[in-house]
Formats: C-alpha cells, structure tokens, sequence
C-alpha cells in the first residue's frame, strides 16, 4: 500500500513503485514512461507527502491555478461594486455600469475561475494520485491558449460595453459576436483539457501505473468531468447557433428553445462544481485530519448517482415559463425523484462521519463533539472545508431544492431569493472549498510557505461569514419580491415594506466583509507566489494538525465502534429538521398566494 | 484514504448510522417529490406553462382591441381595462412598460394572456411576490384568481436593457 506521509512528521514512509507484473516485460518498459515512479527526470517526490508530481501536470496545475485567481480578482472587484449598487442607500453604480458589471462579475466567477480551478484539479487528480505521466504537454497548451483566448475576448467586449447582456444573453438580446466565440473557446478550451485528463486515467490504466480501483478523490473528479462533458456539449448546442445568428448567418433561434439549452449548460455546470467541491471536501479532510471514507462504495455510488440523474437539470429554471407543462416540469425539476439530491445528503453525512472516525481513533473521544472541538481549526483549508459543508448544505442545499420545487418557484424566479440560494452553493460551497485546497496547493505545488500565516488562518471565516450574511439579506429582500438583475429598486419603492431597506443593507454589509475575505485570500496567495520562503528539501511549514493522544492507538478502539459517529448523527438529523421547517415554511407562504393554474 | 486506491474489499454494503441515514435521506426525497404532484392535484398554485405560439405583431393586435373594447378610464397615461369577470385578459410586456393597466375583480378566475413584443421579460406582481415567465413568441395564459383587494405592483424581474428597473406597472383589484 503505498502510504501518504503523515503530514509534517518524519515518519517512515514506505513507497510501492507499483511495477507491472513480472513477465510482461514490455508493458512495463512502455509502462515506464507513464509510471512517476519511475520516470527519470519528469517527476520529482512531494517532500511532504511522499507522494509523485508529474513536472509536466506540475507546471499546468500552476498555470491554471494563476490565471483562476486573476479572474476571481476580477470578478471580486465587479462584485464590490454590485453589492454597493444593490445596497440602495448606497447605489454606487449607474444602471449601465450595473449591468456592464453584472456581466463580468458572472463570466468571471462563474466560468472563469471555476474553470481554470477545476483544469488545475483534474490534472492533479489523474497524475498524483494515479502516479502517472500528464498524457500530453501540446493538448494541455491548446487547452490553456484556447481558454485563455476565450476569456480575454470575452472580457474585452464587456469592456467596450458591446455585451451588456448578463451571463444568460438570453435571445433576442444580443452581443457582439466575440463575446459568443470567446465562451464558445472557453467551453471547447475545456473541454480539451478534459481529454488530456480521460487520457491520462486511459495511459494509467492501461500500464498499470496503480493497482486496484482509482482513489475516491480522482473518481470523484471523474464524475464531474464526464457531467462536464455532457454540459459543455450543450453550450457548443446553444452558443454556435447564437453565434452564427449575431453574424446575421441565420435566422434567431426561439427564445425558448435558448433558455432549455442554455440552462442545459449554466445548470448542469453546477454539478460539475459540486462534484468537483465534494472531491475536494475529501481530499482536505485526508490532507488535515487523516480522515478517510467510512465506506468506499457508499461514497463512489453517490457520485454515481450525480452523474446518472442530471437529466434535465434546466428544468428548475424553467418552472414559470411558458411552453413546458407541468408533468415535464415535476419529472426534471426533481431530478428523477431527488436522487442527486439524496447524493449531497449522503456525502453531507460521509464527509463529516469520516473526520469523526479519523479524530476519535486519533484518541478524542469526549462525549459527542470532543472530536469536532479537537479538530484543527486554526488550519484555514479545514476551516474553510467545514465552512463549505455547512454553508453548501444548510443554506445552499435546503434553499436549491425548495426553490426549485416546481410551485414554490411562482414565489421565488428571478427574486434576489436565487442570488442569495446560489452564493451560498457556488461560492460559500464550491469557492471556500477551492480557497481552502489552495492553502495546499501553494506549498506543494509551488512550493513556497505562505506568508502572513495568521492573517490566512481568519481568512475562511471572514469569507464565510460575509456571504452568509449577503446570501440571507438576498434571501430576505427576495422573499419581499425584490427583483434580481435590477440596479435599483426605487421605481418600484412603495411595492416593498420598509424592512426591504435592513435587508438590502445586509446583502451590503455581507458583501463588503466577502470581498474583504476574497481580496486577502488573493493578496496572501499571490504574496506567497512572489515573496513566500521556498519549502523545497523540506515539509511544508504545517498548518497545524490534531494531536494524537496518549494511549490513542487505532486498534484501542474495540472494532465494533469503528462505525459509530454518534455526533455526526445530531448533526445531520439537526439539518433535516432545518430542511424540513424550511421547506413546509414555503409550501405555506405559498397557500396565500391568489389562485394560478 | 481518498488519495489512494482503496483496498482490495473495498465493494462492500453500508452499515450501522450511515445506512440508516441513506434510508432516511431516501424517504425525504420520496416525500419532496411527491409533494409535488399533490399540490397540482390538490392545492391551488400552480403553474401549468399553457401557452401558445404567436407573432408578437399578432399578439399586440389583439391587445389593442382588448383594450378597445373594455377602457374603463385611464391612469398615469395608460388605459385602465376592465375584462368581463371570468373572461379573458391581456397584458403586453415590452421595453420599459405593461400595458394597460389591468382593473380585475376579487373572486373572479379570468385567464390572463401575457406575452412580450422585444426582449425576455419577466412579471413580477408585488407585494404578492407571484412571478412568471414572459416570452417574445408565446402567448402564456395564466388562469388566476385574485384573492385580495388593493392596488397592486408589477415589476419586470428579467433583465431587458438599461431600462429594465423603470418597467413598472399597475393592477387594481375590487
Ligand atoms: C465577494 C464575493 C461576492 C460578492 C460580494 C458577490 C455579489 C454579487 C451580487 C451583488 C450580485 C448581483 C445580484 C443581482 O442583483 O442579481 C451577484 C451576482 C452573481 N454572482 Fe456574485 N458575489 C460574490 C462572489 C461570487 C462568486 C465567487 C461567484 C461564482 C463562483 C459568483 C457568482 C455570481 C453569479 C453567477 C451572479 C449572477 C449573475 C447574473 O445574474 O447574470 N459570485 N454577486
Ligand atoms: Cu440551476
Ligand atoms: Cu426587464
């Protein structure tokens, strides 16, 4: 079994090369070339973990992970300046830069640097964890200078002010034809690196670089890198017809038909994101408490559920439209009867059941929570991962699926009630948790010690205690009927109850103390990359880690308790009852609503 | 550990706390779902999605005669129409207003058609916070029943051009 080295310890650390089989002489020669392991000169062995780095996988992990921060700084400065807008009694903006904004503020967030953190995820996971060679240094650079390309266009034309049509640019508004071609280059951009990653898992197949099934980690990539596929193949559906008709090549595409195919793609990406996070809530839980999953088939099954029921994920998007029918709308709005659903439910409980077990055998066994108080919470990637789970499953989750029940959506679609539900999935969730995996990356990966260490160990919770914040004055102001997308709500003003004002001054307030969390996550990563002292020849500088108690063998726990993680079950029966409050809570708002059919 | 291969007997069934929370986790998902065909069935908020294709010129014709045919006065510059308790209503989205102004009658079930000559819009009628989807193209027909009385607001909450946040109407209801 090849072992992970226990973080910053010296201790004895065995390695498995792995070798093919005796006998087959020359699929291990070939093999050679795949294997890290073996690889002379292409690899190098990670000082902390012991673990293979792919030097090609390494340089391309660096690359996109630079480029993913520069557009979250982009997007954070146009997220500054829309929630100063949309805080009334500040209202920064005028209307045009509002919605100018508006538009990158989406594209940046939402395509770019998710995208470019999730490139930089897929290569690790199907090269590290693999120990296999990066299939192919060229498609990884046209991946790279496509979806660069893409994402400059895009941001240009938004700029010149030719694409003020929000991340949506729902027919017959129209943009510029560039800014069509760049997300078109972008999204095959992508896809390409995709390839290079199914490539690499198809190499490390096929010469034996590993034994037995992959790690759950790289499964877990796996599956959001087959939902990408299936997303990115919707947007070439929907954008190249677009495109074609901004060049006056064909006729408009119907109105309708854009918004099933586009959310085919802006919904389904979301999955992608998820399958991603959960990946990663994984991944740092091992790297900082050793946790490791309860059950293996549990945890690939829910992973699997992800990728067979998103059917028609653009469906909640469509719950008030005209055209679709009801029958259509309850099927795919559920997703097939919730499964993807009840997939977030299991992993909302594997994930924090894992770090239980992992602490209690470490020796903190104290009544229900001696486990989650001993847990090292001065490391910032797992604060932040904590910070995710919770605010990705009590506020992301409960919200998602109650606002995309078929009728609770008559008192929810296009309120800044969506706002509110979708920072706190794709960005409470998803960003924190990419935030949090970054406090390893740089170490490992660029192989320098943060600086200002005590400044990143409060940064996760300046970030999640911001968008908590703006995602519940969102969610309230919606609730009162404010609009999303609007830069102002005074022509409307009397509509709404005086409170609407202490609701939109928390979506302010909340998005100050966000950006706040967001600039110092730039500023330290990127004062890292300039100015952190170098950790080559030597363990990252540890971010703390918990102790093992005396006495605390893993085998002194008698077997039959192994599974028993009796606080994460308080834990999680506290969020189905959440769940279920807030859910009937919206059924009954919605019964005093006038009659519609 | 999630970083490497698992073991060998790694196919295995759950077991104890985490099996019982897949079966309950399980059942919640049953009973959201079903909430839903309950509701169409039995409760009275409902969006159906009823439309029907038609030309936006077509669309704002018959709006016109609609109004023509029931004014019954005029506010800040736009019709005020009165349509036949239990008949038919129109409302015309488009860059930056609702026309006309819609006077309706509490109790009564009118099928409202809704549609939009330019851009997506979206309506939006407030303080009820009820809102719905308008297309260029379909004619989307919303059976209501106004249950309170009152003045109420229409906003348009999809975004349509600068001039989106002024695209604010008027419905009264007696
Ligand atoms: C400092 C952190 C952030 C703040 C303060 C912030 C704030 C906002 C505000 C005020 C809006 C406009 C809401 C409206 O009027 O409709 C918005 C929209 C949006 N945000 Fe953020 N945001 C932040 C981070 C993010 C991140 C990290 C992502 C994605 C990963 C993201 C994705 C989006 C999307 C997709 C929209 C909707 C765009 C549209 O309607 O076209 N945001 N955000
Ligand atoms: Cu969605
Ligand atoms: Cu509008």
């Amino acid at each position: 079994m090849r072992g992970l080295r226990d973080m910053n310890t010296t201790a004895e650390f065995e390695t498995n090369t792995s070798e093919g089989a005796p006998g087959k002489a020359e699929t291990q020669d070939k093999g050679r070339g795949w294997n890290l392991r073996s690889l002379v000169g292409g690899s190098r062995t990670c000082d902390t973990t012991g673990m293979p780095v792919c030097l090609d996988g390494q340089f391309f992990i660096r690359i996109n992970a630079v480029l993913a921060v520069v557009f979250l700084l982009i997007g954070g400065v146009a997220a500054i300046l829309l929630a100063l807008t949309r805080w009334e009694a500040v209202h920064l903006l005028p209307r045009e830069w509002f919605y100018r904004m508006l538009t990158l503020h989406g594209l940046n967030m939402l395509i770019f640097w998710i995208l470019f953190f999730e490139v930089a995820v897929l290569y690790f996971a199907c090269t590290t964890l693999l120990n296999a060679r990066l299939y192919s240094r060229k498609v990884a650079w046209v991946s790279l200078g496509m979806m660069l390309t893409g994402a400059v266009m895009v941001n240009t034309v938004i700029f010149q002010g030719k694409a003020d049509v929000l991340l949506t640019s729902y027919l017959p508004l129209l943009a510029h034809p560039a800014f069509y071609l760049g997300i078109i280059l972008v999204a095959v951009g992508t896809l390409v690196g995709v390839f290079n990653f199914f490539a690499t898992l198809y190499m490390a197949r096929k010469y034996k670089t590993y034994e037995g099934s992959v790690p759950l980690v790289t499964f877990g990539a796996t599956a959001a890198a087959i939902i990408a596929v299936v997303t990115l193949l919707h947007g070439a559906i929907v954008m190249i017809p677009t495109f074609l008709y901004s060049m006056g090549w064909i006729g408009q595409p119907d109105p309708m038909w854009y918004r099933m195919i586009w959310w085919g793609l802006g919904h389904q990406s979301q999955q992608v994101n998820v399958a991603a996070m959960v990946a990663v809530w994984y991944m740092v839980a091992t790297l900082t408490t050793g946790a490791k999953p309860l059950n293996e088939t549990v945890c690939r099954g829910a992973f699997v559920l992800y990728i067979l029921f998103i059917n028609i994920a653009s469906a909640h998007h469509l719950l008030v439209d005209p055209g679709v029918g009801a029958t259509w709308k309850i099927w795919n709005t559920s997703y097939a009867m919730y499964l993807a659903v009840l997939a977030s439910m299991i992993h909302g409980f594997t994930v924090p059941a894992s770090v239980e077990v992992a602490m209690r055998n470490k020796g903190h066994r104290k009544g229900l929570f001696g486990w989650l108080t001993a847990a090292p919470w001065r490391n910032p990637a797992f604060s932040a991962v904590v910070l995710s789970v919770v605010i990705f499953g009590f506020i992301g989750g409960i919200t998602g699926v109650t606002l995309g029940t078929q009728q609770i959506n008559i008192i929810a679609h296009n309120t800044l009630r969506i706002p509110g539900h979708f920072h706190a999935t794709v960005v409470g969730g998803t960003t924190l948790a990419f935030m949090g995996l970054t406090y390893y990356v740089v170490p490992l990966l660029f192989r320098k010690d943060y600086i200002l260490r005590s400044v990143a160990r409060v940064q996760p919770w300046i970030f999640a205690a911001g968008i908590t914040l703006m995602s519940f004055g969102k969610s309230f102001a919606g609730s009162m009927g404010v609009a999303r997308r609007t830069s102002t709500i005074g022509p409307a003003e009397e509509a709404y109850g005086a409170a609407v004002h202490v609701f939109l001054g928390m979506l302010g307030i909340g998005g100050v103390l966000a950006f706040i969390g967001l600039m110092l996550f730039v500023l330290l990563t990127v004062g890292t990359l300039l100015l952190g002292k170098s950790n080559v020849g030597r363990p990252m500088a540890c971010w703390g880690k918990p102790a093992d108690l005396e006495g605390a063998d893993m085998r002194s726990r008698p077997e039959h308790e192994e599974h028993k993680t009796p606080g994460t079950v308080i834990l999680v029966g506290v969020f189905l009852l959440a769940f279920a409050v807030y859910y009937f809570a919206n059924w009954a708002a919605l019964a005093d609503v006038w009659h519609v059919r | 550990m999630s970083l490497e291969p698992p073991k060998k007997d790694w196919f295995q069934a759950p077991k104890g706390a985490e099996r019982v929370w897949i079966g309950i986790a399980l059942a919640w998902c049953f009973v959201m779902f079903l909430m839903m065909p309950y509701w169409h069935l039995f409760g009275k908020q409902n969006s159906t999605g009823e439309a029907y294709k038609v030309e936006p010129r077509a669309f704002q014709e018959r709006v016109e005669a609609f109004v023509e045919a029931n004014q019954v006065g005029e506010l800040d510059g736009q019709p005020v129409v009165e349509p036949p308790p239990g008949g038919e209503a129109y409302l015309l989205a488009r860059m930056w207003s609702w026309y006309p102004v819609l006077k309706l009658r509490q109790g009564e079930t009118y099928r409202l058609h809704v549609s939009s000559l330019d851009l997506q819009h979206g309506m939006s009628l407030l303080p009820m916070n009820m809102n719905f989807q308008v297309l260029p193209g379909y004619d989307h027909v919303l059976t209501i029943t106004p249950t309170s009385t009152g003045t109420f607001t229409i906003v348009c909450n999809e975004f349509c051009g600068v001039g989106h946040s002024m695209m604010v109407g008027k419905l009264i209801v007696e």
